[in-house]
């Protein structure tokens, strides 16, 4: 083994280097190969990932979302209008609620008001927030610059208070020291209790199907029972499935429109909570509220439910393979260029054989050479990669701003380019190892 | 040419002849995928949508005063819009094609049919039922548009009624359908006089079909087309002015309407993104097709190149290997034709076994396209096209290395190696 220190090493990084020196036009074609190959694939595995990362590291594990099917039997949903069981209704959630079967819970909908600032010359425009019972923010963990959120008592009161975002607080009232203030949002004045640091979840996971997921964040967030006392404007669907009269609609048995979210702590929690949904469907049953299976009521994890929302367009998925098969295409290129350029130097090779050098050394400097090729692919992949995310994030999409690389997705792509090209090399380098020298020597 | 001295040479590179192989097969596979995916959305961006595009701009245009009345209001702005110079033709619209904005109905041929449908909440699978969207607009809307009628007549004054709040329009007298609709609802029976029941509404007879009018939002190549437009104002806060002008006035009159608009009533939503011109709105409508549509091409290219610069290279290594043999062959009378021919054949052989293998992985990859990504089947003609192509390919490719070798003199047989 004491061939195998660091001079041997340099020794056949040099071997390699003049190796590849001598057919250069050859050379850039295999850099050329797993470069576009590699930065290809780094661009839509970037993509994927930051679409499909945890939106909230150290909380999602314990955070579940329930659903239950209030569904008639004959029922058929339009596949273009979503599912009407993926959103509770207001008993139901408000039964979920009272129930209080989790150490936290709470029942949410997207809001949107028209907010008509203050100053002259600004022109009014619509603001997003959210409309949530009390649990929300300790549930979530939302970060408070200034004041807090609501208690179930306000909840319950229904309460005209409001907790802004910072940079909302900032565009309407000017600055961040806005609690006991009072605002306008929409046709009702709200007195402000607590600013939020800026918090956005990316995915944003609680909202309804039909919002943008990695757009911005709520700018504002009122009491739930406020929103529907006030009949405040929803920004999600309403999906009904009897006759509903639009003034109704948001306290109907019959339209969904809520998400539900509860932290569960423990794995006896979980079963008991599944246990919860599926006495709670059976009760309904029983009254004649529900006519689907009681079993159909399901509690999702957090990344379950991303994953079963399917967050990544098709399209998105098409690049990925796309790019993957360009580089499986782009690798065999390259193991049949090396296959060809180490056999060829079968004579070289049983020069050295008969010298003494072992097929592990033969097999080491080859690999080294395939590696050398695989590093310039892949410092020219990082670059093709930033080229592609660069023109990712001049989509129109939402989720265009977020295709940044970090760090980490950066050694992964000079990682992956080193093992696509000494995979690429394993093959050639065996069969150019396995050269008997003394065959070799005779044809010279 | 005989094939016998190529098989036995190619026997000695089984190994580097059959990743050649393999790399044609994936690029023909993966190519063929490609060009009808590419085919497929090419078609998807050049729908027509039945409107005059190239002279229509729209402003969406929001009312936030409460407790007005939308209709006298749109009246009003009408008559201002109307009298902007070089504006032919302006109307009030719920929605467009295209614009994404979409108040869809379950829409049926009978009043038995929509019992039916009614009974469980849905039209799936009954039949005379299909989803539609629904158009209101205020009068002159087809001559704005610049939708073209095949049969029937456009609504009269009389017919027109003010929709609520919140409702796409009102209980109307009559409706005027696309002509795959009419196709679709009374096949074979001639839509114009028939009933259509839509909604708690009392039914509307149809009294005029149009040729194409697209939905704003699209589905499936069977149902882009069904739409209905009734005679019923838009009631809703929420509306958008199209207004029709020589393409080359666009930018002006888009300028001078929300000018006028705003001066008409300052305190109203004017969004940004709501003020453009059809082609613009169409442009965005389809911007992740056309991404879509650049990135196949570039990536078939790329596949090409890269397979083609493979061929080629391998070529040229088999032709330095093979120096003094073509030198040999060349010294016992073969003539640069017959080296020539050599090389082609040799890769027309590889290239044949990689164009086989490919036909079957382009059917298979197209199989697994139709389960995830609902694309349609591969039509069968582009198989041999893409063998063709794969064949034409690898004889280019292999040109230049194959010339070099019919250039090598029949002296290099002399020489030592």
């Amino acid at each position: 083994m004491q061939t195998q220190g660091p001079t041997m090493f340099s020794y056949y990084l040099n071997l390699a280097l003049r190796s590849l020196r001598r057919t250069p036009v050859l050379t850039a074609l295999m850099v050329l190969a797993i470069g576009l190959g590699i930065g290809a694939s780094m661009t839509m595995l970037t993509v994927l990932h930051v679409m499909t990362d945890d939106p909230m590291p150290g909380r999602s594990g314990h955070l579940y979302t329930p659903h239950l099917d209030p569904l008639p039997i004959r029922f058929k949903a339009i596949d273009i209008a979503g599912d009407p069981a993926s959103n509770l209704t207001w008993p139901d959630a408000m039964a979920l609620l009272q129930a209080h079967r989790a150490p936290r819970q709470a029942a949410m909908a997207g809001g949107e008001l028209l907010v008509r600032p203050q100053r002259t010359g600004a022109r009014p425009f619509h603001a997003d927030g959210r409309y949530a019972t009390a649990d929300f923010f300790p549930m979530f963990g939302v970060p408070f610059e200034r004041g807090h959120g609501w208690s179930a008592a306000d909840d319950a009161a229904r309460a005209r208070v409001a907790v802004l975002s910072d940079s909302f607080s900032r565009q309407l009232l000017g600055s961040v020291d806005t609690v006991g203030k009072t605002v306008r949002l929409g046709d009702h004045d709200f007195q402000v209790i607590g600013v939020t640091s800026d918090w956005q979840p990316s995915p944003m996971f609680y909202v309804d199907a039909s919002a943008k997921r990695y757009s911005d964040g709520d700018l504002f967030f009122i009491p739930l029972s406020t929103a529907v006392d006030l009949k405040l404007d929803v920004n999600g669907n309403f999906s009904g499935w009897a006759k509903d009269h639009a003034a109704t609609r948001m306290v109907s048995p019959t339209t969904s429109w809520l998400q539900f979210w509860v932290r569960l702590d423990t794995p006896a929690q979980v079963a008991g909570y599944r246990q919860f949904l599926v006495d709670y469907s059976a009760q309904q049953k029983a009254l004649g509220r529900f006519q689907r299976p009681p079993t159909n009521a399901r509690l999702y994890g957090l990344m379950d439910w991303l994953a079963h929302e399917n967050l990544v367009p098709s399209d998105v998925r098409l690049q990925l393979w796309l790019a993957l098969g360009f580089l499986l295409v782009c690798m065999i290129n390259i193991v049949a260029l090396l296959l060809a350029k180490f056999l060829r130097r079968s004579d070289e090779i049983g020069v050295r054989r008969a010298l003494g050098a072992r097929r592990r050394d033969i097999f080491l400097q080859l690999g080294v050479e395939s590696a050398a090729i695989g590093v310039a692919g892949g410092v020219l992949g990082l670059l093709i990669a930033q080229l592609g995310l660069w023109s990712i994030r001049r989509r129109p999409d939402d989720y265009a701003h977020l295709a940044q690389m970090n760090l980490p997705m950066l050694f992964g792509t000079l990682a992956l380019a080193v093992v696509a090209s000494l995979l690429a090399g394993l093959l050639p380098a065996w069969r150019a190892c396995s050269v008997a020298p003394a065959l070799q020597l005779k044809t010279q | 040419m005989q094939l016998l001295p190529i098989l036995s040479t190619l026997r000695h590179h089984k190994l580097t002849a059959a990743l050649l192989m393999l790399q044609v097969a994936l690029t023909c596979a993966i190519v063929c995928n490609v060009v009808f995916m590419v085919a497929n959305r090419v078609q998807q961006v050049s729908l027509r949508t039945g409107l005059v595009e190239s002279e229509l701009s729209m402003v969406t245009v929001e009312g936030i005063t409460k407790g007005e009345n939308p209709q006298v209001r749109h009246a009003t702005d009408l008559v201002a819009l109307r009298a902007i110079p070089g504006v032919q033709a302006v109307v009030a619209v719920d929605s467009l094609p295209l614009s994404h904005n979409e108040s869809s109905y379950g829409t049926c041929d009978s009043q038995r049919s929509f019992n039916q449908a009614m009974a469980v909440y849905s039209m799936a699978g009954i039949v005379g039922c299909v989803n539609t969207t629904v158009y209101s607009g205020s009068q002159g809307e087809l001559a704005a548009l610049g939708l073209k009628l095949v049969a029937g007549r456009d609504f009269r004054s009389g017919e027109y009624l003010p929709a609520k709040r919140g409702w796409v329009f009102a209980g109307v007298p009559s409706a005027i359908i696309s002509r795959a609709l009419a196709a679709r609802l009374y096949p074979g029976r001639g839509a114009l006089g028939q009933s259509l029941y839509m909604g708690n509404h009392p039914p509307m007879r149809i009294v005029g079909v149009v040729d194409t009018l697209l939905r704003p939002r699209l589905h499936t190549p069977g149902t882009n087309q069904l739409s209905v437009l009734v005679p019923s104002l838009p009631g809703d806060n929420t509306v958008i002015y199209v207004l029709r002008s020589a393409p080359a006035d666009r930018g002006r009159v888009l300028k001078a309407a929300v000018a006028t608009l705003s001066r008409l009533d300052p305190d109203r939503l004017i969004p940004a993104k709501g003020t453009r011109t059809y082609a613009q709105l169409r442009r965005g409508y389809f911007q992740r097709d056309t991404t879509m549509i650049g990135l196949l091409i570039a990536s078939a290219l790329g596949l090409l190149f890269v397979t083609a610069l493979g061929i080629a290279g391998l070529a040229n290594f088999w032709v330095q290997q093979r120096t003094r043999s073509i030198g040999i062959r060349r010294a016992v009378g073969a003539t640069r034709g017959d080296i020539l021919r050599y090389f082609q054949a040799e890769n027309f052989l590889i290239v044949s076994a990689g164009v086989v293998l490919g036909v079957l992985l382009a059917v298979g990859l197209n199989l697994l396209l139709m389960r995830y990504y609902e694309l349609p089947r591969l039509p069968l003609w582009y198989l041999p096209v893409g063998a063709l192509a794969s064949w034409v390919l690898g004889q280019l490719s292999v040109l230049s290395p194959a010339l070099r070798a019919s250039r090598v003199p029949p002296v290099v047989a002399t020489r030592s190696a």
